[in-house]
């Protein structure tokens, strides 16, 4: 089975000071959500299920480096589409579908959202465009029917819910997937020996525009902070009289 | 026709109320709108929803629309915006909508944008504001062309009143055989609870990792939600602990709720989790350590040991 792995670079969530801080350059990571799913492509090829690993990202050459790291987590090899453009999920998942099409993996396993937008549209729309099937925030996968089907495990808001997808099909990731492994030394002297292919929109013949633009970003005001209470007496108090919400 | 087609959710024969505040944003953008539901023996549901001053609600009945499959519900979805000309279709977030919709705009070859909570009229063309990078800042986005799918958020807008005079329920006729058939409904965990729905809920009782284990999470956030009448809700930490189901987490990758009351039990405010609860009229925050970031925006804090605490705050509403 071939597993195909898009994955997406962002600002480090974990590095408070990178939001919005645009004079600075901001350290990138792959995103939390993607390298999910790179990890459950890894735990897929070690038991056996998968031969191969492509991951494929659309940037400019910057982001070499987190293709580097998840070569080095494992990626057998890896695809950049040259294109420094701020493309929204539509495009992306427009250029996506070409580089699909010409690979023809088994299934795709990609982050349910990028944590910098927050959109949560690219897998669901490459799904519509290929015609796939979709498996969404997916919190467990097992291949079944010799690798025709996959049953996985949805995280919604009613609860878990389980469906059966036929391959070739879409699966995003959610949190509770699995916990992605560190790069190890090994790994990364690995990941200097394979290659990162360069291909280009002309290349592929797929011409997009980004439909949506983001004009201005801004801040949200800040909640005032309140009070502080020294007693439950008080606290009741307060929602009681001053908040009247109890 | 500048007609939005609004998307209402449904679970268990009863509409899912926060599903039907998208409706206020239609009414925001003006034009006629009609109400879309799909699945099996809609009849009741149908009958719900004729006062919210839509033009019309669009039934989608059929047997193969008895689970919420995406792909089939997406082809449907996507059909009915064509016939019906809407050049907006619109849900509210849930992973309902976001399983759904993205899909959908991708067979109408339209772009969407996600999680909107205002829109800016500028020079006659109308831009939104969404939440990014967890809530922590604002994007305003423009989008070309004549036609875009919109996901709202449930709690950035009023619910719609339901005082219009009656409309018409119109059947939406589609080819239920040569709908697509690659994804299969299995099984969904259905846990039986007398609490309200999180999304829906007046109040809303959160408990962080040092609530310790099951028992006393729902010993002391049950109890007190129980007291007041409220929804239980839990950070990523305490549901990756087992503490409560994955679907009480609130925050960035989990639920947005915007209660009268928000009480945080044991939560210090990771990003991610005050993304979910800021638009919380009166957030109370209870914490042993009085530098938690969450003290910087509740209207209420009390400093101190939530073990003790809590059992004398239920004791205290339940006395009144």
């Amino acid at each position: 089975m071939k597993i195909l792995v898009p994955f997406k670079s962002v600002p480090d969530p974990n590095d408070a000071t990178v939001v919005g801080a645009a004079a600075s350059t901001p350290k990138s990571v792959i995103n939390p959500f993607d390298e999910i799913a790179i990890e459950e492509a890894l735990r897929i090829r070690e038991r056996g299920e998968a031969a191969e690993i492509v991951g494929i990202t659309i940037g400019a050459p910057t982001v070499d480096e987190q293709i580097r790291a998840a070569l080095a987590m494992g990626v057998d090899r890896a695809i950049r589409i040259d294109d420094s453009r701020a493309l929204d999920p539509y495009a992306v998942a427009r250029i996506l579908r070409v580089l699909i099409e010409k690979e023809a993996p088994h299934v795709v396993i990609m982050g349910k959202q990028a944590v910098d937008d927050d959109s949560n549209q690219v897998g669901q729309m490459l799904a519509g465009l290929l015609r796939w099937p979709q498996a969404t925030f997916v919190s467990k996968i097992e291949f079944l029917g010799n690798k025709t089907r996959a049953r996985c495990t949805r995280e919604t808001d009613a609860g878990l819910e389980v469906i059966e997808i036929k391959l070739p099909a879409i699966i995003t990731t959610d949190l509770r997937l699995n916990e992605p492994r560190y790069v190890s030394l090994p790994g990364l002297m690995k990941a200097r020996r394979k290659s990162i292919e360069v291909l280009t929109c002309d290349q592929l013949g797929v011409t997009v525009r980004p439909l949506t633009t983001v004009i201005s970003t801004a801040r949200p005001p800040k909640r005032a902070a309140g009070t502080r209470v020294e007693s439950v007496e008080e606290l009741v108090t307060k929602l009681r009289q001053e908040a009247k919400v109890l | 026709m500048a007609e939005s087609l609004v998307l209402i959710e449904h679970h268990r024969q009863q509409v899912k109320r926060p599903s039907l505040h998208a409706i206020t944003l239609a009414r925001k953008l003006g034009g006629e709108y009609a109400l879309l539901v799909l699945g099996h023996r809609l009849d009741g549901i149908a009958a719900s929803l004729v006062s919210y001053g839509a033009c019309a609600v669009v039934v989608a009945d059929d047997p193969a629309l008895a689970k919420p499959l995406a792909d089939r519900y997406a082809t449907v979805i996507a059909e009915a915006a064509r016939k019906r000309g809407a050049k907006t279709i619109l849900g509210t977030s849930s992973t309902f909508s976001k399983d759904v919709l993205p899909r959908a705009a991708a067979l109408l070859d339209a772009p969407m944008v996600t999680d909107v909570v205002a829109v800016e009229e500028m020079d006659g063309s109308i831009s939104y504001r969404r939440p990014i990078n967890a809530g922590s800042m604002f994007a305003i986005v423009k989008v070309e062309g004549d036609r875009r799918v919109l996901t709202v958020r449930g709690t950035a807008f009023e619910a719609p009143a339901a005082d219009a005079a009656p409309c018409p329920i119109k059947r939406f006729d589609f080819d239920a055989a040569s709908l697509p058939n690659g994804i299969q409904f299995i099984s969904r965990e259905e846990r039986k609870s007398d609490r309200p729905d999180l999304t829906e809920a007046r109040v809303v009782v959160s408990g962080g990792r040092p609530l310790k284990d099951k028992e006393t999470f729902e010993r002391l956030v049950g109890g007190l939600a129980d007291a007041l009448g409220g929804a239980i809700g839990a950070t990523r930490a305490a549901v990756d602990a087992g503490m409560a189901p994955n679907d009480y987490q609130i925050g960035q990758t989990g639920k947005v709720v915007a209660p009268e009351l928000y009480i945080a039990l044991g939560i210090s405010g990771a990003i991610q989790h005050l993304a979910g609860i800021k638009d919380s009229r009166i957030i109370v925050a209870i914490n042993k350590d009085p530098d938690a970031p969450i003290f910087q925006m509740a209207t209420y804090g009390l400093v101190g040991d939530l073990h003790r605490i809590v059992p004398q705050l239920i004791e205290s509403i339940r006395r009144a």
